[in-house]
């Protein structure tokens, strides 16, 4: 599935979060989206999830603008894991993995979650509270949640936030092995450097509400000198001028 | 409609309450204290004043079924509050599941919250004060409907405000019912109200339902037109919680307060 973004804005009363953003996914890629906190990163995942209504602006889905499509239909076609947004503390696992099921329509749900779960180290935890694991475990679940569905456009917000270097590297692992196996579309926000480079084939940098720059991320790396994207993307945040 | 997403988000509130004793337990536990409560007091009133004292139990029917109203409201909001105190509400609006299978959802799973609370205290009264409310008879079937609607739409009304303003609205989830409580006359006739009062009261449909259930008691008379009155306004009022409902939601995603609600 392809995701195209046309002249994507956003207007707060008087303050613009996103301004006139142009980019686009193809099918089976991954696309990095890097910038410092209030860029306008969740801002434009929110108006692709349907969330936040653009202000100006398409989004296309395979060519047909998501306005004009059936919404559910879209929406069961993708996910989305942050751990800035938690399932339900007080529900097991295998509840919310139900649960969440349900809302996607997903057929034989049983296998799912068996294969979800296996998939993702989390048989073991399938019955206990979700609010009582650890931040890793949850983690998982979140990332178990958004893949329940076979997503076809998967929207990952940060997803090894404050997870220790191994469950990081699991949850990199995984998400690189997952993609191989499926043909499924990433949109990936991360403030981790490493993980950018390893798991996007394109990158686009935004600095207050605009996309200062893009490319892959050796081209970027290439581009401002820098030994490695990390040191890019603190020239770029700290410095816009020298871009233009 | 998709009634398995129905059933799904139905799941979500069920395993809640099944995952918990003392949430049970506190579902069943205000309902009982208030029935103490007017018990004594409606004891107290039987044996002292003209207007009841022919009938018992007036004021604690009318207890048992303003708490039927308060709870079905209560229930909704709280459903929806618990989306937002899990910070779930995202995960919940980028499902595939339209709003009106989010208003089916609640509104069936506020149903089994209320009769989990309402049930054992309309039972308790029987023995404690011998009074039931099933003595109202068949027509108590459709004065739970019509409080139950109107439940569910002040429900709406609040939640609507939760998507408009965030958690900020908390408050208003919780006072809402007391502000019409005067105006509903649950425990005294109409002609208390200044006559101005009557005119707004008679627009709400609690009037028609209480007026109705005294009228059943009291006279042992069933007005099947004051019946009709209190259901007609009663699904007047939720239709326009849907409108109100969609009209939030809509706003909320211009304003983009959906993705930030629970944080």
């Amino acid at each position: 599935m392809k995701l195209e973004v046309k002249n994507l804005e956003k207007k707060f009363k008087n303050f613009t979060a996103v301004k006139n953003i142009n980019f686009h996914i193809d099918s089976g890629q991954t696309l990095g989206v890097l910038g410092p906190n209030g860029c306008g990163k969740t801002t434009t995942i929110g108006m692709l999830l349907g969330l936040i209504k653009p202000s100006n602006g398409k989004i296309l889905i395979d060519d047909e603008n998501f306005e004009n499509l059936n919404r559910e239909k879209i929406l069961s076609q993708f996910n989305f894991a942050s751990p800035y947004v938690e399932l339900p503390k007080k529900l097991t696992v295998k509840e919310n993995l139900e649960i969440y099921g349900r809302l996607y329509g997903v057929k034989d749900l049983t296998r799912r979650i068996k294969e979800v779960s296996n998939d993702l180290n989390l048989s073991i935890f399938l019955n206990k509270k979700t609010g009582e694991l650890s931040s890793g475990q949850k983690n998982r679940v979140s990332l178990a949640k958004s893949l329940i569905n076979n997503p076809k456009i998967l929207f990952l917000d940060e997803p090894t936030a404050s997870l220790d270097p191994d469950i990081g590297d699991f949850v990199r692992n995984y998400i690189e092995d997952y993609k191989s196996k499926n043909k499924v579309s990433i949109l990936l926000a991360s403030h981790n450097m490493k993980e950018v480079e390893r798991l996007c084939d394109q990158v686009i940098m935004m600095k207050e509400g605009e996309i200062v720059d893009r490319g892959t991320c050796q081209s970027l790396i290439d581009k401002h000198g820098r030994n490695n994207l990390e040191d890019t993307f603190l020239k770029l945040a700290r410095n816009k001028n020298e871009l233009e | 409609m998709n009634w398995n997403k129905v059933y799904g988000l139905s799941l979500r509130h069920f395993y809640l309450i099944k995952s918990s004793f003392p949430r049970i337990l506190d579902l069943i536990y205000w309902p009982s204290i208030q029935i103490f409560l007017w018990g004594f007091i409606s004891k107290f009133f039987t044996l002292s004043s003209s207007y009841y004292n022919n009938t018992v139990g007036v004021i604690l029917s009318a207890a048992i079924l303003y708490d039927f109203l308060f709870r079905s409201s209560i229930s909704y909001n709280m459903m929806f509050l618990e989306e937002i105190w899990s910070r779930n509400f995202t995960n919940l609006f980028i499902s595939p599941i339209k709003i009106k299978e989010i208003i089916a959802a609640l509104t069936l799973t506020a149903i089994v919250r209320t009769l989990i609370g309402m049930v054992p205290a309309a039972l308790l009264a029987i023995p404690l004060f011998g009074v039931s409310i099933f003595k109202i008879g068949l027509p108590l079937i459709s004065l739970l409907l019509s409080l139950y609607i109107f439940g569910i739409t002040l429900g709406l009304l609040v939640t609507s405000g939760l998507i408009r303003f965030g958690p900020s609205f908390e408050n208003i989830a919780w006072a809402s019912l007391f502000f019409l409580a005067p105006l509903g006359c649950i425990y005294y006739p109409i002609e208390i109200l200044p006559e101005w009062l009557q005119l707004i009261a008679k627009i709400l449909p609690l009037v028609h339902i209480f007026e109705e259930m005294r009228n059943i008691l009291i006279n042992d008379i069933i007005s099947y037109t004051q019946i009709f009155l209190a259901i007609t306004i009663s699904i007047f009022y939720f239709m326009l919680g849907v409108a109100v409902f969609y009209i939030s939601y809509a706003g909320a995603k211009i304003r983009g307060t959906l993705i930030n609600v629970g944080e």
